[in-house]
């Protein structure tokens, strides 16, 4: 079953939450919607979902209309940030309630939602908790818990807000890729939200970068982490170094650095930035290579890498990430100065 | 180990070095006991001691009268249609302020506290005005031979008046602090508004509104100020069994009186009663226990 979001906005009061947003998930995919707190992510979600009403625009789930179609018609399986389970109720009861509170002729007896209920307390690996209250759960356990009882309805899609945001890192590891085994297991259409990129990209076929109510990028996680769009994506989606100078006539010129960019037409100069993740960085101690000189002030192990932060001449910090290799060959030391070579630079002309 | 033996130590109080001069602590409990006494538990006795204190045929005799059964009679009426009634009003007002976004909340919010910031007796005031003889509403009302002051129904008004804000009070707290996700999730599943109510919202809240329609209750049944404006105090017809009471005593029929006093008495005590099971239950859902490990193959 297919999602397809078209030229949605939602405005609350005076703030544009959600700003002409069109894409489409198409059926077995697991896509992310990534983006900074308050881009308006988890609004969309909850306007496919039908938990909120969009201003404008259509929400289309496997080809048909679904923008005037109710929440319980609409036949998602919700997963909340905060797990919303009922807490009165056991986990055997949470699960089932989807499947009890249908209209008698479409509800299954109660030997069939037993069976149900126990199938899925197994899928998610938690049967034998059955009996016990969501108080009485680790967060870990209700996620899954959560995750069962939007399953039970048999949903044509799934959505899931934040999934492991509550959760701690080591907890959360495990669940994204337990998630990703079952995904891979039912191939439900599934549109998760979450400000994680790494989780973004570990888990998705597919991630929407979100920023300000309007798409910055959408692609595979190693398009957007290889070829990102905008400066925005290029430092939402991991450590990045900056560097400022101008770009013209096919030029673009960083202090000592200067690479062909031929997206500069114009023979004037205007202002552009360069930019470069720590390990497309290079350094050496032949200060006379063209590299910009700096000064090494600290060296951090970071398991198969050594990342060394450096200030320049005008102080502003560099991050280079070394292969361990490296570093034990060259023991370069706080203190020492080094010259910068970038092995890539990503350039944006400023506005 | 200096952690863990004061933390042994935290059901008899905390550490010693950490609370007050054995004086200070032995002087405010023996305080606060020593009023209690005077202005709680010397009156209820006296007003028992009284009650029986010409046997208990007498007593039983005191209370079986025409009167008094009357009273009583009417008191419970009253309280049955205005707790009932502030049920409703308090779970939607509740519903109102706790889930939904709208202009004039706070507004709301503070109109509900009136009839705890309005003397009892202008709030009974207000009805003789609204509809007494000479009151807006009066002329009409005469016309239609509708009687409301000095009758039942100005009771019931005046009782309903100053009733209202427990159930919503004990009830807006509540709501607020269990959100809207839970009603989300339900809707999701399926759920219709009705479904959504009674298996996910209404357990939520049961123990609090049990809480609010006793107080309520408490004070349908105690009301003495706005009941005595809007009564007139016809005997065996308009009279509550505060009402009573005072009439009763006014007449010299101390015994009587406080026969019919300790039927209050009675009501205020099973309410005490009813409110410590009740405020078990209310903690008891808000306690987390501690949680599992996690485990995940």
């Amino acid at each position: 079953m297919s999602i397809e979001v078209r030229n949605i906005r939602k405005t609350f009061g005076t703030f544009a939450a959600v700003r002409d947003v069109s894409f489409t998930v198409g059926s077995g995919e697991l896509v992310a919607l990534l983006g900074p707190s308050g881009c308006g992510k988890t609004t969309l979600l909850r306007i496919i979902a039908g938990l909120e009403v969009q201003d404008s625009g259509t929400v289309l789930l496997s080809g048909e209309d679904a923008s005037t179609q109710d929440v319980r018609a609409r036949g998602v399986g919700f997963v909340f940030q905060h797990y919303a389970l009922f807490r009165h109720m056991t986990v055997f009861d949470n699960v089932a309630f989807g499947l009890t509170v249908r209209p008698r002729s479409r509800r299954p007896d109660k030997a069939e939602i037993s069976r149900r209920v126990h199938d899925l307390l197994k899928l998610v690996q938690l049967d034998y908790l059955h009996d016990r209250y969501p108080s009485q759960l680790s967060g870990g356990q209700r996620q899954r818990v959560a995750l069962a009882r939007a399953l039970a309805v048999e949903p044509k899609v799934l959505l899931l807000d934040e999934p492991f945001g509550a959760l701690d890192a080591n907890v959360r590891r495990d669940l994204r890729r337990w998630l990703r085994r079952l995904h891979e297991e039912i191939k439900l259409t599934s549109v998760f939200v979450t400000h994680d990129q790494e989780e973004a990209f570990d888990l998705a076929d597919r991630v929407i970068i979100m920023n300000r109510g309007q798409i910055e990028q959408d692609g595979r996680p190693d398009e957007v982490a290889d070829q990102p769009k905008s400066p925005f994506v290029m430092n939402f989606v991991g450590n990045v170094n900056r560097f400022v100078g101008t770009a013209a006539a096919g030029r673009a010129t960083f202090g000592p650095f200067t690479v062909d960019y031929p997206d500069a037409v114009d023979s004037t100069s205007r202002p552009a930035a360069g930019y470069a993740r720590p390990h497309e960085l290079e350094v050496s101690r032949n200060l006379t290579n063209g590299g910009l000189p700096a000064r090494l002030v600290h060296v951090t192990p970071a398991g198969a890498l050594v990342r060394l932060e450096l200030l320049d001449d005008e102080s502003r910090t560099i991050v280079v990430d070394l292969p361990r290799v490296q570093q034990e060959q060259e023991q370069f030391h706080a203190g020492e100065r080094l010259s910068v070579i970038p092995r890539r630079l990503t350039i944006f002309l400023e506005e | 180990m200096a952690g863990s033996s004061s933390r042994n130590h935290r059901t008899s109080g905390a550490a010693a070095h950490l609370t007050e001069p054995r004086w200070v602590r032995w002087g405010l409990i023996a305080l606060t006991l020593g009023f209690l006494g005077l202005f709680l538990i010397v009156p209820l006795a006296a007003v028992f001691t009284e009650a029986l204190g010409r046997g208990w045929s007498a007593y039983t005799g005191a209370i079986s009268t025409p009167d008094t059964l009357s009273a009583v009679r009417l008191t419970l009426v009253a309280a049955g249609v205005a707790v009932p009634l502030n049920l409703v009003f308090g779970v939607a007002a509740g519903w109102a302020i706790a889930k939904f976004q709208f202009p004039g909340k706070n507004v709301l919010l503070t109109l509900i506290d009136l009839p705890f910031a309005v003397s009892p007796v202008i709030a009974g005031l207000i009805f003789v005005l609204l509809f007494g003889r000479q009151g807006w509403f009066g002329p009409w009302l005469a016309e239609h031979g509708i009687r409301i002051v000095f009758s039942v129904p100005g009771i019931i008004l005046a009782t309903i008046f100053v009733s209202f804000p427990f159930v919503a009070r004990e009830i807006i707290p509540v709501m607020q602090a269990m959100g809207r996700d839970e009603e989300e999730a339900a809707r999701v599943l399926g759920a219709n508004g009705l479904q959504t109510f009674l298996r996910v919202t209404l357990p939520n809240i049961k123990w609090g509104l049990l809480y609010g329609v006793l107080l309520c209750n408490a004070r349908a049944m105690g009301e003495f100020g706005a009941v005595s404006v809007v009564s007139g105090k016809i005997r065996g017809e308009t009279n509550t069994l505060p009402l009573h009471v005072e009439i009763l005593y006014n007449e010299y029929q101390f015994q009587a009186a406080f026969a019919a006093a300790s039927l209050l008495a009675l009501l205020a005590i099973v309410t005490l009663v009813l409110k410590t099971i009740v405020e078990r239950h209310v903690g008891r859902t808000t306690v987390q226990p501690g949680t599992a490990t996690d485990t995940l193959s």
